[in-house]
């Protein structure tokens, strides 16, 4: 697929559909890809296979006022970073028109500290045959599943429709495990305040406050986060109390309420492996129940529950009932 | 050499607790990270690299430098007296050991810092041996055998045994009651380790034109913008480092006075070194440029050649978008200067 991709990017390159393309490298291994923006005579260097997971939405943000009038860049887009797209044209920070979208076929993508989870370590190579991976390493090779060590967002996968795309290429296929997505929230749910309180501390706490997740987060877009602005007064580079930390992602879940795609970025980026996607889906969950079944980035235009209003909407009681139970 | 059956190594860490605390890898909530050893901690002297370095132990992330309080018109000041009672870090890899000799570099230089200086004169640090090295290590190219790691004593663990060898009185304070222990096991592990190093993926790198000579050359090379372009600016790959010691100090506010802190701080932000007049790294090319020549070119000509790099390999396993060092040294150096 890839050698097909850059067949067909050479061929768009040449009608002037874009001079550059956003995609992913390859690094120094098989299994290392970064994301890229290439000129057509360095699209030998790109890579599309089963390493690329990072959603490139965000970084079209960036390119918009380097394109001139009439300029569009042509950009790969996977089936689940085609929500976060389209919820960045709906906040007018990507404008659609100034891209070239190529929807790329994804059949899950692999998480290689998952196969080191495994104690495979060493790794200089991994061949892909189907779903049969074999890792080679230092110490010889090993045989793994690609379907045991997808990320953990391929594991609730949207999906194999492009919600946006000019043109497709590749096949896709739906990874999801089929369990709820919610399962993990609803056991928060089902524990006393004192379990669930002490299960976020735990997580939490382990935060070195690199900004790593909000930096990553399609919906976290502002031009100067207000943490990152000495003028606000509350700039912080480090937490007044051990609590701070965990604060600052309960916030920033509030934050992006209604807009979050569930994209799972936050999660797959965090160097400590907190699980902040469980944040972001216990207010998902939480608008499905109370204002009917939602998903951010679905269309280009959408308004989402917490700003829109119907008659139908929960009362504002909820959150005294809710905040009674504990 | 002394040795120590691996089953019973809470009780060695038991018997040492009894006088000083002890800082080793330890795993909570699925991460390992240095933490202080209680007999409920779950050990993991296997993990060949915690999430953050060894340094906390010296260079906190946060820490309190003094107190200003007002009362009335009357402002007192408390200086933090940083003295503090002995202590062990244990279980720490070559890479991470040999950070210590680049921090003191810094800390312990005129004017020396009395925190960082108190924590280091009352520390026993006991090295681990590292026996599977990864292909994200490349230690070897700074110098560094991370088959016989340096520091107070030095382990081994080979099958169920660790092996000890202590260089220093402090060193040998901890293991002096220890059995006594063949060396044949621990050379073994070493020409074993040291035939893997030969193989490592990044084990060679060319270093070369990496130095104060060629200063102008590198901070003006055009690739910068080529590779910093998928840098999120995030800080993970300089909290996770060994070396970095940027810290910034800020005042917070308690309400009836200022408790006056130092964090580390992160050249990757938009405010680090922020003055009156705004940043002189207004976007992340120059803040990604600032990180790698200073681990690269300006320290090591501040200190006789010394690389501000250990080749520990977390920026290369935690970067997000996968950007790190040897992809620099790579594109920027050897034959490419």
């Amino acid at each position: 697929m890839q050698r097909e991709l850059i067949e067909r990017l050479n061929a768009l390159i040449g009608e002037g559909v874009g001079k550059r393309v956003l995609g992913w490298k390859r690094g120094e291994f098989f299994y290392d890809t970064e994301p890229a923006i290439l000129a057509a005579d360095q699209l030998d260097e790109l890579v599309y296979d089963s390493f690329c997971g990072p959603n490139l939405s965000k970084y079209l943000i960036q390119e918009m006022p380097k394109l001139g009038e009439g300029e569009k860049i042509i950009a790969l887009i996977k089936p689940c970073d085609s929500y976060s797209f389209n919820q960045l044209c709906t906040e007018h920070r990507i404008n659609k028109d100034k891209v070239y979208v190529i929807g790329v076929g994804c059949k899950g993508k692999i998480d290689v500290d998952k196969i080191r989870a495994r104690g495979i370590t060493g790794i200089t190579g991994i061949d892909v045959d189907g779903d049969a991976l074999t890792v080679h390493t230092l110490y010889g090779d090993e045989q793994v599943n690609r379907k045991e060590v997808l990320l953990n967002k391929c594991l609730s996968c949207k999906g194999k429709e492009h919600r946006v795309f000019d043109e497709q290429i590749g096949e896709s296929e739906e990874t999801s495990t089929g369990d709820d997505r919610f399962d993990m929230v609803k056991k928060l749910e089902a524990m006393s305040a004192e379990e669930r309180f002490a299960f976020w501390r735990g997580e939490l706490s382990k935060c070195i406050r690199c900004n790593a997740c909000r930096n990553v987060c399609p919906a976290c877009s502002c031009v100067k986060c207000v943490f990152d602005n000495p003028n606000t007064g509350v700039q912080n580079k480090a937490a007044a109390d051990d609590f701070e930390e965990n604060l600052f992602h309960i916030i920033r879940a509030f934050h992006v309420a209604g807009r979050c795609t569930d994209c799972g970025e936050c999660s797959r980026v965090c160097p400590q492996g907190i699980p902040l996607h469980l944040l972001n889906r216990k207010f998902i969950s939480d608008i499905d129940e109370l204002y009917g079944e939602y998903q951010a980035g679905e269309e280009v235009g959408q308004r989402h529950p917490v700003i829109n209003y119907t008659q139908g909407d929960c009362e504002p009681s909820i959150v005294h009932e809710r905040g009674s139970n504990a | 050499m002394k040795m120590l059956k691996l089953a019973n190594l809470g009780g060695w860490l038991s018997a040492i607790n009894e006088t000083q605390r002890v800082y080793l890898p330890i795993e909570a909530a699925d991460q390992v990270n240095y933490g202080v050893w209680t007999p409920d901690s779950v050990v993991r002297l296997d993990a060949l690299r915690t999430v953050k370095s060894a340094k906390d132990a010296f260079f906190p992330q946060v820490e309190n430098m003094m107190n200003f309080k007002t009362e009335g018109k009357n402002v007192s000041v408390e200086m933090i007296d940083p003295k503090v009672e002995n202590f062990v870090v244990l279980g720490v890899r070559a890479c991470d050991a040999k950070s210590f000799e680049i921090l003191d570099r810094v800390f312990l230089s005129d004017p020396y810092d009395p925190f960082y200086a108190a924590r280091r004169e009352h520390s026993t640090v006991v090295t681990l041996a590292c026996g599977r090295p990864d292909e994200n290590c490349f230690c070897v190219n700074f110098g560094i055998d991370p088959a016989d790691p340096k520091g107070d004593a030095t382990m081994w663990i080979v099958d169920d045994t660790i092996y000890l060898r202590a260089s220093t009185e402090k060193g040998e304070a901890l293991v002096k009651d220890l059995e006594d222990a063949d060396t044949a096991p621990v050379e073994a592990q070493q020409a074993k380790t040291r035939e893997i190093c030969e193989k490592l993926p990044f084990g060679k790198l060319n270093l070369k034109g990496f130095d104060g000579d060629h200063l102008m050359e590198k901070f003006n090379n055009p690739k910068w913008a080529e590779l910093s372009r998928a840098c999120l600016g995030c800080g993970t790959c300089t909290f996770v480092c060994p070396t970095c010691q940027c810290y910034d100090i800020r005042d917070f506010d308690t309400g009836n006075g200022v408790q006056r802190y130092r964090c580390w701080d992160s050249c990757m932000y938009s405010d680090f070194t922020l003055m009156a007049h705004g940043t002189n790294r207004p976007t992340q090319v120059e803040r990604f440029r600032q990180r790698f020549m200073h681990k690269l070119v300006y320290f090591p000509s501040n200190n006789e050649g010394m690389y501000s790099c250990v080749g520990c390999g977390r920026c290369l396993a935690k970067c997000p978008q996968n950007l790190n060092i040897v992809k620099v040294i790579k594109a920027l150096g050897g034959d490419e200067a």
